[in-house]
């Protein structure tokens, strides 16, 4: 069939530039640049480009620019470009529209509409490069009240499993299979180094990264891919994975074509069958049932370790997070509306789902109302993009943050939105060998790590500006927080007042 | 002194015992080395042989509650009763012996071991288990099973015997082998093809099948105190995966 849609981007080849090396020919996982043999010159198609630049970036003479094709359809606010192309593409395949990455619409980004606070006059800032900071955090259900022996002074509160994070910034639930091998090694390596937690994701964990088990934790899904005794002693938290904010209440389904030799180990299925995550957990129909599987994993564990439950942030979350602390949750996850995913349905991931600051602003309430915010730590993921995100996540309540997007820009990834297709030219979202020897661990891991270096740095900066020396200070303070732009229903839900007020 | 407890048959009054606790109690029994433990009085206790990574036998008198042996690791263990939800869940590796109804999602995802049930299941017995290479995880079922039985199977092998249905009487169970892309199902007695998942395709035995009937049924039978060959010579059917990707064809890139 003859298709109808445009090309997105225009390849510019500068001829005074190109030496004709084939590079990007190389490069290209998308089957753009080629080699012309009969004209001896290097061209492209265009229609195939999806925007990862990957070839722009490896051309040793720059020599390649990639532009938006500029071609217009007559406007019109409704129907606006990508919903025609949607509709085009249906038309010609009679599918489930599948994409990559998290939700790329303009609802609402509240970080945006949040501002921090900081001393002026009447307390004093604190510098940060002179005097002690910190960003130590303790991931785990807190006691009620702790009491101490009378005699000895020591502590006779027994107390539940802790984590300690020296950065309160983990990467989050990417499986092996949706990310290469390289990658979890990049990730496992980096948060090893910087006193953070990685997480397996759904797909098992790769028997070379046994060896950074107090720096892991492992999820179980609907899946159970790759869940037996030995994974589940070798972790730090275990991470019961109800839904994900990309897909809220959907399975997964990770393609076929991403099914390899090693992901059919690991997983326990055949090789190049679709690795399928049902919608739910078949043995979790009640906040009850998540309660027994808490137990089983907590039984499984001889309750040496926190049991971590992750949702999508959906309407009644704060009702839900209720229930999961109840049912003996001693971490619990928010994911929000602009949560990534290495493949879901368009229709979901840009419908389905509440923005995670409002998420994170009801569950916190809800459990402090309820007296039982002490019960579980909580953690939020869904498109945070920096420090200053950071910062007033950890102001709105949350005790730790997930990144997985910017992890992965960290590592090349240029959020072009392929991550489905199994094609990932920056070898970052793919389990083809010859590109997935395109992430080299021990870069990835520096990069990792810097990156984490940077926002502890910034988040110290940002605390002495408050004159504040610790995190624990900053958290849940919604007063440190005003809001710009924002209504009264919405400056209510955040708790936070209007700026100036 | 270690030598003396391996031999001797450890028992526990479980009446009024709390999971946690009888639990903790099985832990420090297999650690010291004690290879047979009975348990008396069972009533409703969960994750009953979770967490012990050891081939020790279990008998369990009364009624063991949801997650017998879930992500087990070794141990075999013996129902004199019922067993209820999510028995064998996650299971690796081990037995787990049902001398009467098992509850919904039998075995649910997996990974090794083998279950025989002697009666009846509920809902999705089977459903995800996987495999790879040599490890294959068995259930045998005896009576016969609601909806969904081999749903999403990944890998494994689930035998439906319907031991307890008259000549003419149907299994009772829809949707079998629903979403089904690895491992096989051999089911005897009489199902109509409305019964079967769409993704499920019907096969006549052939010989390798026949082999494995008869080293799991001969198990069951063994366990139960059937004769195998009685049981095998009525006429079964294999239903596998028509498609290793059900799926495939769903998505628009
Ligand atoms: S990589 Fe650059 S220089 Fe080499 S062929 Fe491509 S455009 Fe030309
Ligand atoms: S991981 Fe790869 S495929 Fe996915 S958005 Fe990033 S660059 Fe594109």
């Amino acid at each position: 069939m003859k298709t109808y849609l445009p090309s997105k981007f225009l390849i510019e080849r500068d001829p005074e530039r190109c030496i004709q090396c084939q590079v990007c020919v190389n490069q290209c996982s998308f089957d753009v640049h080629y080699y012309d043999a009969e004209d001896d010159e290097v061209r492209s198609r265009e229609e195939n480009c999806v925007g990862c630049h990957r070839c722009a970036l490896f051309c040793p003479t720059r020599a390649i620019t990639i532009s938006r094709n500029p071609m217009d359809y007559r406007e019109n606010y409704n129907w606006r470009p990508e919903v025609i192309e949607d509709i085009i593409k249906q038309a010609e395949t009679g599918g489930v529209l599948l994409t990559g990455m998290g939700n790329d619409k303009g609802q609402r980004i509240y970080w945006d509409h949040l501002v921090l606070n900081a001393s002026q006059v009447t307390n004093p800032s604190i510098d940060p490069l002179r005097e002690p900071m910190e960003l130590t955090t303790y991931l785990g259900r807190k006691s009620d009240r702790v009491e101490l022996e009378p005699d000895s002074h020591c502590l006779k509160t027994e107390l539940a499993p802790q984590v300690k994070l020296e950065v309160p910034v983990m990467f989050t639930a990417m499986s092996y299979g949706a990310v290469s091998l390289n990658v979890h090694k990049s990730l496992a390596r980096a948060a090893t180094e910087m006193g953070t937690l990685w997480n397996t994701g759904e797909g098992g964990l790769h028997p070379d990264l046994y060896q950074y088990g107090s720096n892991t934790i492992v999820q179980v899904a609907s899946g159970r891919f790759g869940v037996h005794p030995e994974y589940l002693d070798a972790a730090q938290v275990i991470e019961i994975k109800i839904g994900q904010g990309a897909k809220p209440g959907i399975g997964g389904h990770l393609p076929g074509e991403k099914v390899s030799t090693e992901v059919s180990l690991t997983r326990m299925i055949p090789q190049g069958t679709d690795a399928l995550s049902p919608a739910p957990q078949h043995d979790i129909y009640s906040i009850e049932d998540l309660s027994q599987l808490i137990y089983a994993l907590k039984e499984a564990t001889n309750y040496t370790k926190p049991v971590s439950v992750k949702i999508a942030a959906v309407h009644n979350s704060a009702a839900i997070a209720s229930g999961m602390v109840r049912a003996g949750a001693d971490i619990i996850v928010l994911d929000g509306l602009r949560g990534a995913t290495g493949a879901a349905p368009k229709v979901i991931r840009d419908n389905v789902g509440i923005p995670i600051e409002m998420a994170l602003a009801s569950v916190d309430s809800r459990l402090r109302q309820e007296g039982i915010r002490n019960q579980a730590s909580i953690v939020v993921s869904g498109g945070i993009r920096n420090s200053g995100d950071v910062a007033k996540a950890i102001a709105l309540g949350a005790d730790a943050i997930y990144i997985g997007t910017a992890a992965l820009v960290a590592l090349g990834c240029h959020v072009c939105q392929q991550c489905h297709t199994g094609k990932c030219a920056w070898g970052i979202c793919t389990t083809d060998l010859a590109l997935t020897k395109r992430v080299n661990p021990d870069i990835g891991a520096r990069r990792l790590a810097n990156l984490l270096r940077g926002w502890s740095l910034e988040l110290k900066d940002i605390l002495g500006g408050m004159g504040i020396n610790a995190l624990e200070s900053l958290r849940g303070n919604r007063l440190h927080l005003r809001g710009i732009g924002l209504t009264d229903t919405e400056l209510e839900i955040l708790g936070v007042r209007m700026a100036g007020s | 002194m270690a030598q003396k407890e391996t031999n001797r048959v450890m028992k526990i009054d479980a009446s009024g015992v709390s999971y946690r606790e009888l639990n903790a109690r099985l832990r420090d029994m297999t650690s010291n080395g004690t290879s047979k433990i009975e348990l008396r009085n069972v009533y409703g206790q969960r994750y009953i042989g979770t967490d012990l990574g050891k081939p020790v036998n279990i008998e369990v008198f009364g009624t063991p509650g949801n997650d017998l042996g879930a992500f087990m690791d070794g141990p075999r263990i013996t129902v004199h009763g019922n067993a209820q939800d999510g028995c064998g869940n996650t299971m690796n590796e081990g037995e787990i012996i049902v001398h009467g109804h098992a509850g919904d999602i039998l075995g649910l995802s997996a990974r090794g071991g083998r279950i025989f049930v002697r009666d009846d299941v509920g809902y999705r017995a089977g459903i995800h288990m996987k495999e790879y290479g040599n490890k294959k995880p068995v259930v045998v079922i005896g009576g016969t099973a609601q909806d969904f039985p081999g749903e999403y199977m990944a890998g494994g092998i689930l035998i439906l015997l319907g031991l307890n249905l008259t000549e003419e009487e149907r299994h009772k169970a829809k949707f079998i082998g629903t979403g089904m892309h690895g491992g096989v199902i051999y089911l005897r007695g009489i199902i109509e093809d409305y019964q079967l998942g769409k993704e499920v395709g019907v096969a006549e035995l052939e010989e390798k099948d026949y082999q494995i009937l008869q080293k799991f049924v001969g198990e069951f039978a063994a366990h139960f105190g059937y004769k195998a060959k009685g049981i095998l010579k009525h006429n079964f059917i294999k239903l596998f995966p028509r498609w290793l990707r059900p799926y495939g064809r769903l998505f628009a890139y």
